[in-house]
């Protein structure tokens, strides 16, 4: 069964803005689905729509087999969220905005304490339970807003950019424990702007590009199809030109650094020799970026 | 289903009735200062001065009448400043996403409206103790009222906070719609000593039946058919709450 299936949606503003035209998705059950695409795209809106927070144009929706026309309640049950932007009351202490979520979704408070204990420590907020939230740094509201999704025990949770302004050691944690609750069996869609991020996590990626998905594969799959790699090398010297060379591509980034793009399947030796025999001494090296990072631009431009 | 209902509800409920009692400085000590210089102005100072009313001296004709006030103007700040700062926050949301149902949510909100106007009217009857002996003559109807009104103007409320997109909007119905009419709902006069043209124009005011309504509880003096005015209460609320509901349905003001 699919955790989510989306079926040729549209969503058009108040004011005419088309933000998606036709979308369909699939999301297996246990998958960890990775949705990227550049600003604009349609992510927020897409998951708006899931959540109810925005109404869609037309289009059909259902989550684990409930469509959202027929039993919205229901499907709202199986689904926990973290959105982008903080939207929880400044004011009310950590722990009430755990436990009042879960008395939304009709738990009784002895259980919501309980379960707000728990997440509030997995993600390491315990200590602050009794402080306000706008006392919070970036990285802990983010969490918080984690703990608050999960406190119903979605069996799909889906994650806005939950790591943005979060810094490397508390991503890195965070990205622990999404892969812990991932193996535990929840189903997890998450957008992010890092495809560091994605490469790490994700075993299925769709790029959404002007509202529609312009790519949905595994990511190994994904990353086979990157054909191109590119790297920086620093010279000892300054070089004032490179001679060509087929299937590879030179370019002076500054007058020590030399940016060259190759074929994957071009040999490295090939290059050095081509360079040594200008007498070119290279010092180092290193890769330019992310692969994924060179197919994405290619996919949405 | 009823049960996790009633959680949610009790959910909302307690969020609010925490928020009116943690800043009681400014949801319930305020209006009981004015209310206070109004008896100590007006049944004080000028209501020496002014003969009785319908055998009550003046002080015993406006105390059922300010208590009203207090339930009109809290009953209705309350929801709507709780509803609108719920939607500035976007803590909404929390609620949006979740399964709770329409008619739970409104119904959670008007609690936290219907306490704080009928705290405030308590503490204002309590007040009026210091200056009046009043009479209870009709318990029943000083309840009914006491609580449709507050139901009514809670929904009003809500309704406001749903459409408003500013803190502006959020003060434009209650200074230019609500004060106007309660202050020309008969609080400080009986309507029916007014000239033909004022008591008939009086008469499409549904405050006044509302405060004529619950004055006559306590005084057994009525402006207006009683029944009336409770018939009316009842089917505004009524109204009230399926507008509100048809409001949340179509997601004004709180889905894009
Ligand atoms: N409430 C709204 N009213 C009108 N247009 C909107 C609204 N919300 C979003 N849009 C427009 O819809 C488009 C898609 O926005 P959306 O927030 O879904 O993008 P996104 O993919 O989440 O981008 P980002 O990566 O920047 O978060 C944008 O052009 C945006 O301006
Ligand atoms: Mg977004």
């Amino acid at each position: 069964m699919f955790a989510l299936s989306i079926a040729d949606l549209h969503k058009k503003y108040k004011g005419g803005f088309e933000a998606l035209s036709g979308l369909s998705l699939d999301v297996q059950e246990g998958q960890f689905f990775g949705l990227l695409g550049p600003n604009g795209a349609g992510k927020t809106t897409t998951i708006g729509i899931i959540t109810s927070l925005v109404t869609k144009t037309s289009g059909k929706i259902r989550v684990f087999g409930v469509d959202i026309d027929a039993d919205f309640p229901a499907a709202k049950r199986l689904i926990g969220v973290v959105p982008q932007e903080f939207n929880f009351s400044i004011f009310e202490k950590v722990q009430d905005i755990v436990t009042q979520q879960a008395g939304y979704y009709g738990i009784p408070r002895r259980e919501a304490l309980r379960r707000s204990e728990k997440y509030l420590r997995k993600l390491g907020l315990w200590e602050k339970r009794n402080v306000a939230a706008r006392e919070l740094s970036g990285g802990m509201k983010r969490r918080l807003m984690i703990a608050r999704g999960l406190v119903h025990d979605p069996k799909l949770l889906i994650l806005d950019e939950p790591t943005a302004g979060v810094d490397v050691e508390m991503r890195r944690g965070m990205w622990d424990f999404l892969e812990e609750i991932n193996r535990e069996g929840r189903t997890i869609i998450l957008t992010t702007h890092y495809l560091e991020e994605a490469e790490q996590l994700c075993n299925q990626i769709a790029i959404i590009a002007r509202g529609k998905i312009v790519e949905n594969t595994s990511k190994r799959e994904l990353l086979r199809k990157l054909d191109k790699e590119t790297f920086l090398f620093d010279t000892k010297n300054p070089v004032t030109e490179i001679m060509p060379l087929e299937n590879v591509e030179f370019s002076l980034v500054d007058e020590t650094t030399i940016k060259v793009t190759k074929n994957r399947t071009q040999s490295m030796n090939h290059i050095f020799i081509h360079l040594d025999s200008q007498n070119i001494v290279v010092d180092s090296m290193r890769n330019k970026s992310n692969r994924l990072e060179e197919l994405f631009l290619e996919m949405v431009e | 289903m009823m049960r996790r209902n009633w959680i949610s509800f009790t959910s909302i409920a307690r969020k609010e009735m925490i928020r009116i009692f943690r800043i009681w400085v400014q949801t319930l000590v305020p209006p009981v200062i004015t209310i206070t210089l109004y008896f100590i102005i007006f049944g004080g100072f000028i209501g020496s001065q002014i003969g009785a009313i319908g055998g009550y001296d003046y002080m015993a004709f406006i105390a059922p009448g300010l208590i009203m006030m207090s339930i009109i103007t809290n009953s209705y700040s309350n929801t709507v400043s709780s509803f609108f700062s719920t939607k500035f926050q976007r803590n909404i949301e929390e609620l949006l996403v979740s399964p709770t149902p329409n008619w739970v949510m409104v119904l959670g909100y008007i609690s936290g409206g219907m306490t704080r106007g009928l705290c405030v009217g308590m503490l204002v009857s309590l007040v009026s103790l210091v200056f009046v002996r009043l009479p209870l003559f009709h318990v029943p109807f000083i309840l009914l009222f006491a609580l449709l009104t507050s139901f009514v103007f809670s929904l009003a409320g809500m309704i406001n906070g749903i459409f408003a997109r500013s803190f502006d909007d959020i003060s434009i119905i209650p200074t230019f719609v609500i004060t106007p009419l309660t202050y020309l709902g008969g609080v400080f006069y009986s309507i029916s000593l007014l000239p033909e043209f004022w008591r008939d124009l009086s008469r499409i005011n549904p405050v006044v039946y509302m405060i004529s309504g619950f004055r006559y509880g306590f005084l057994g003096i009525a402006d207006s058919n009683v029944w009336l005015g409770l018939g009316m209460l009842l089917l505004f609320s009524v109204v009230l709450f399926l507008f509100t509901l048809s409001l949340l349905k179509k997601g004004v003001g709180i889905r894009a």
